[in-house]
């Protein structure tokens, strides 16, 4: 019968899984997602969590949602607003509202829709949607309660019954989406292998969900979306904070070296610990230390001892670790240095994210401090630039500071595993043992500036270093004023030098356009999608999103120069745009800046960028 | 076979004529030797402060970092390379103020580092600022008018922190400090060797009641595995247990033979009895010198490599690539 009902065909389908943060939405979404992509959409997919671990039952602030697009084309976000909401409650539906289209499907458990379901998310009356002034979106009502319950009878108790209330909204956007179900049965029985019980009662859920949908009639739209073909190879979903985890592990193996992670907990960057921890198999070692600064400096004692080295952490975390950073640019050893940013200042909004730790990065140190700065511009690329600044920390013999942010390391998205001679080799400037007689730990290649890496270990280059100043020549501790000015210009011509080695910047879309824009780090996704639509719709711009931030790209210069118009879009007041002018004289680019803790929205962008363009 | 001079590096020593620090330097170069580890397998870090500057004078592998830092960055030198020989130089300041939080970790981790805590209860670098070993009511340029706070005593912070190895020194006993540190560096875990440490320039003469050669003997008790608690010009004092304390007699004196005295037993697991021994403070008591405690326990960076061989054991893949291809894998054909 569900063939007679109207089927739509899209291109792509926004999604939003939302109910109490105890719900389990963030479990349906992640296996509603994989299974999109086993199937060949393109996806982005955004968890949207509240800081509280469980909010009182049913409020507002203990909403937490899992936002998806699914496409047959490629996807760059998860969306701006949804055509499909879950709602397991009235708070999440509240909370939603704003995020829905005019003519979406809402489904809600109308078990969980009583009088003081509504009045716990501040309801007046007993018509949320009336209330909300949602009156043209399509309602599916069902007695998920109940109907667990009742699928379930003999089987499982009411617990049970309750706990699977998101399983059989799964079962029902299965079908609203004309998925089959073998693929989310699979993953549920690899998911809950250990505990048969809930295993069965998820699977008879999943079903029931399913055949509810089938047999309601419901008078909604269901979804067909168009499969793509990928480029050929095995494929896996990654969030960003896993990816960069997999590329520090890369990284490692392609140096071959040990890889070392000295780390504290801090939201939202703790999984990329957690994933190294539990990577013993490959030999990673991890240590959960005291604190922030024990976190960055049993890093500092590992790379001296000849690990590659990191820590992770957000931007309060990096704050602590600024000393020994400079001990880092001091010193001269590799280091990674990732920061997952998130909304700040202080403790700010812990799970929201941001780009506000930029002067943070470049700046934040006592001192001529100059390190490498690189930002990860979408979930998987938090791979490739973790593995760029692997390779730039243990080739130039510096710290490298990566931010990704709470954006793109929650989100996720298929990721084609790679093999690994797909990236360029590491190689350390190691000393030679031909260099033992007249060697210093200060003699550098006079080419790019770097130093020589000798370890603790290695006969004939026993040698002492740490944050004093020392002599260009003897590398000995010296106060000399004309030697300190030259070391300063040493250590920031060195990481000038980086330029010469990393990829030039690129521009995107119309080489004649009118508009550039300009973004860095997470926003990519929001971006490209923005100036597609504005080019879709007849107007000329050009887009150039950076992933260098220090050094800059050598023609970074260049292209900022050639547009007539310049638009530095980013989420802060201006960090980016105020690093470039500071970089390129005469620079006067307008700005889109927005602090809100959310991902932008595409359609605001695309008015933006209209805007100037017409200007 | 190794000589005192293989360790020191050919940098001119800085630190104060007369300086505490430089019996230290002395006795490490000594206890190396003793030890036979190779110069280059040795790594010494140390923080900021006076006795932080020790790395650059030993030809071993150094690492002069930060203000507290060092026992981190120390714990990430061992965790990362454990064939290394990892020593860390620290003071009363650097290890027990700022650096307190690392110290106290990496006591309770448990990694095979030598700490040598070089204790003068004062900040020298700065120019003499009480320290956090300071006694209550020392006056200092910034305590004018006395310290109104109590100070760590070295031993309890370790003990409490469930130290496994302290032993305590003289800076200038340059005949039975290489032997302490000789048994810091076998001892598999987290060393603390305290060393009271004369600052001739702040805090000259501090330890004069304790140290002084004519003060010594009574002033002083030294601790020997397996020996009796003897003391005393003519070792004719000895410690004894007096209900839950202890106590000084004198031999054939109020009843008490040799019988009577403690023997020193540093395995002991339970740390009361070490822990009151390290605590004696020269008044009633004797200070306690030599190895006062030193019990086994797994060391942090080899409990790292066992789990690792432990989870390669039962999973196969070596490399990211092997690894990711046991996960929620699709292929595209």
């Amino acid at each position: 019968m569900a063939n007679e009902m109207k089927v739509k065909e899209l291109e792509n389908v926004v999604i939003r899984f939302s109910g109490d943060s105890g719900d389990g939405m963030q479990l349906v979404g992640t296996l509603f997602s994989n299974l999109s992509a086993a199937l060949g959409n393109e996806i982005i997919t955004f968890p949207d969590y509240p800081a509280e671990i469980r909010a009182p039952h049913g409020t507002l602030s203990g909403v937490s949602g899992y936002q998806m697009q699914l496409g047959a084309k490629k996807v760059y976000t998860p969306g701006d607003k949804a055509d499909v909401l879950i709602a397991m409650n009235p708070a999440a539906l509240k909370v939603n509202a704003q995020f829905l289209k005019p003519d979406s499907v809402v489904i809600i458990d109308t078990d969980s829709f009583q009088a003081e379901d509504l009045e716990r998310a501040l309801f007046l009356t007993d018509n949320p949607f009336q209330e909300l002034g949602l009156t043209s979106v399509q309602v599916v009502a069902a007695p998920v309660t109940q109907l667990c319950k009742k699928a379930l009878e003999g089987i499982a108790d009411n617990k049970q019954a309750l706990k699977s209330r998101n399983i059989f909204a799964l079962g029902l956007v299965c079908w609203l989406f004309n998925r089959p179900l073998e693929i989310v049965e699979k993953l549920l029985s690899e998911k809950f292998k250990k505990k048969p019980v809930v295993l069965q009662a998820n699977l008879l859920v999943l079903r029931a969900g399913f055949d509810y949908g089938h047999n309601i009639h419901a008078a909604v739209s269901t979804y067909r979306i168009e499969t793509i073909p990928h480029q050929k190879g095995f494929y896996i979903d990654v969030n960003g904070n896993k990816a960069t985890a997999y590329g520090l592990i890369a990284a490692a193996e392609r140096a071959g070296l040990s890889l070392f992670l000295g780390s504290y907990p801090i939201t939202p960057a703790t999984d990329i610990m957690q994933e190294l921890a539990a990577r013993k198999e490959l030999g990673v070692k991890v240590m959960q230390t005291e604190d922030e600064i024990a976190g960055i400096c049993t890093a500092i004692g590992a790379s001296f001892a000849g690990n590659l080295a990191a820590t992770s952490t957000s931007g309060p975390g990096l704050a602590l670790k600024s000393e020994a950073i400079g001990l880092a640019v001091m010193a001269e050893i590799p280091l990674v240095v990732i920061d997952v940013q998130r909304a700040g200042p202080s403790t700010g909004l812990p799970t929201k994210s941001e780009q506000t730790d930029l002067m943070q990065a470049l700046y934040g140190r006592n001192g001529e401090s100059p390190a490498v700065v690189l930002a990860a511009i979408s979930p998987t690329d938090c791979f490739d630039a973790a593995f760029w600044a692997s390779k730039l920390a243990l080739e130039h013999l510096t710290p490298v500071i990566l931010l990704t942010d709470g954006y793109i390391a929650n989100g996720s998205s298929a990721w084609r595993i790679p093999d690994l001679e797909e990236y360029p080799t590491i190689q350390p400037p190691y000393v030679q043992p031909e260099m033992a007689k007249d060697w210093k730990p200060y003699h550098r290649n006079p080419e790019n500036e770097v130093r020589y890496w000798a370890i603790p270990g290695t006969e004939g280059f026993a040698h002492r270093i740490g944050g004093l100043e020392k002599d260009f020549h003897l590398s000995t501790i010296c106060t000399d004023p004309e030697n300190h000015q030259k070391m300063v210009e040493v250590r920031q011509a060195k990481i000038n030098k980086i330029a010469d080695v990393i990829p030039l910047q690129e521009v995107l879309g119309d080489e004649d356009a009118e508009v550039l824009v300009v973004g860095w780090g997470g926003t990519y996704g929001h971006l490209s999608e923005a100036v597609e639509k504005v080019r879709e719709s007849g107007k000329k711009v050009a887009f150039s999103h950076f992933r260098f931030i220090q050094p800059l790209p050598k023609n970074a210069e260049e292209i900022l120069k050639k547009y007539p118009k310049v638009l530095v879009v980013e989420q802060s007041l201006g960090q980016f745009a105020g690093y470039l002018r500071a970089k390129i004289d005469g620079f006067a680019p307008y700005q889109f800046n927005r602090v809100k803790g959310q991902p932008f929205v595409v359609s605001r962008l695309v008015e933006e960028i209209n805007k100037i363009a017409d200007e | 076979m190794f000589e005192a001079k293989d360790y020191k590096s050919p940098q001119l020593v800085r630190w104060c004529p007369g300086c505490g620090d430089y019996g230290v330097l002395n006795s490490l170069h000594k206890a190396m030797a003793q030890l036979a580890v190779a110069p280059h397998n040795i790594a010494v870090i140390s923080g900021i402060g006076c006795s932080s500057r020790l790395p650059y004078y030993m030809n071993t592998y150094g690492f002069h970092t930060i203000h507290g830092r060092g026992a981190a960055i120390a714990t990430g030198v061992k965790v990362a390379n454990p064939a290394l020989s990892v020593w860390l130089a620290t003071g009363d300041g650097d290890c027990l103020a700022i650096g307190g939080n690392h110290f106290i970790h990496a006591v309770r981790r448990n990694v095979d580092i030598n700490i040598l805590l070089m204790n003068n209860k004062i900040y020298g670098l700065t120019k003499g600022q009480y320290s956090p070993t300071s006694a209550r009511g020392f006056v200092s340029k910034s305590s004018p008018f006395g310290t109104i706070e109590d100070p760590f005593r070295p031993a309890e912070l370790a003990f409490g922190a469930r130290g496994r190895f302290f032993a305590r020194t003289i800076d200038t006993d340059v005949k039975n400090t290489p032997e302490i540190l000789v048994a810091a560096a076998r001892h598999k875990g987290t060393s603390v060797v305290e060393v009271i440490l004369n600052c001739v320039i702040f805090n000259d003469g501090i330890n004069d009641s304790i140290v002084k050669q004519e003060n010594r003997p009574d002033r002083t008790i030294f601790l020997r595995h397996g020996e009796k608690m003897i003391f005393g010009k003519n070792r004719e004092k000895g410690l004894v247990r007096d209900g839950f304390t202890l106590k000084a007699v004198t031999i054939g004196e109020n009843g008490y033979t040799l019988d009577d005295v403690l023997v020193h037993d540093t395995t002991l697991s339970d740390p009361f009895l070490h822990s009151q021994l390290a605590l004696m403070d020269g008044a009633e008591l004797p200070v306690a010198l030599g190895v006062i405690r030193d019990v086994e326990a797994p060391a942090y960076e080899e409990e790292m490599e066992r789990q690792i061989a432990e989870v390669q054991e039962k999973k196969p893949a070596r490399t990211l690539k092997e690894y990711l291809m046991t996960g929620d894998v699709w292929e595209v054909k």
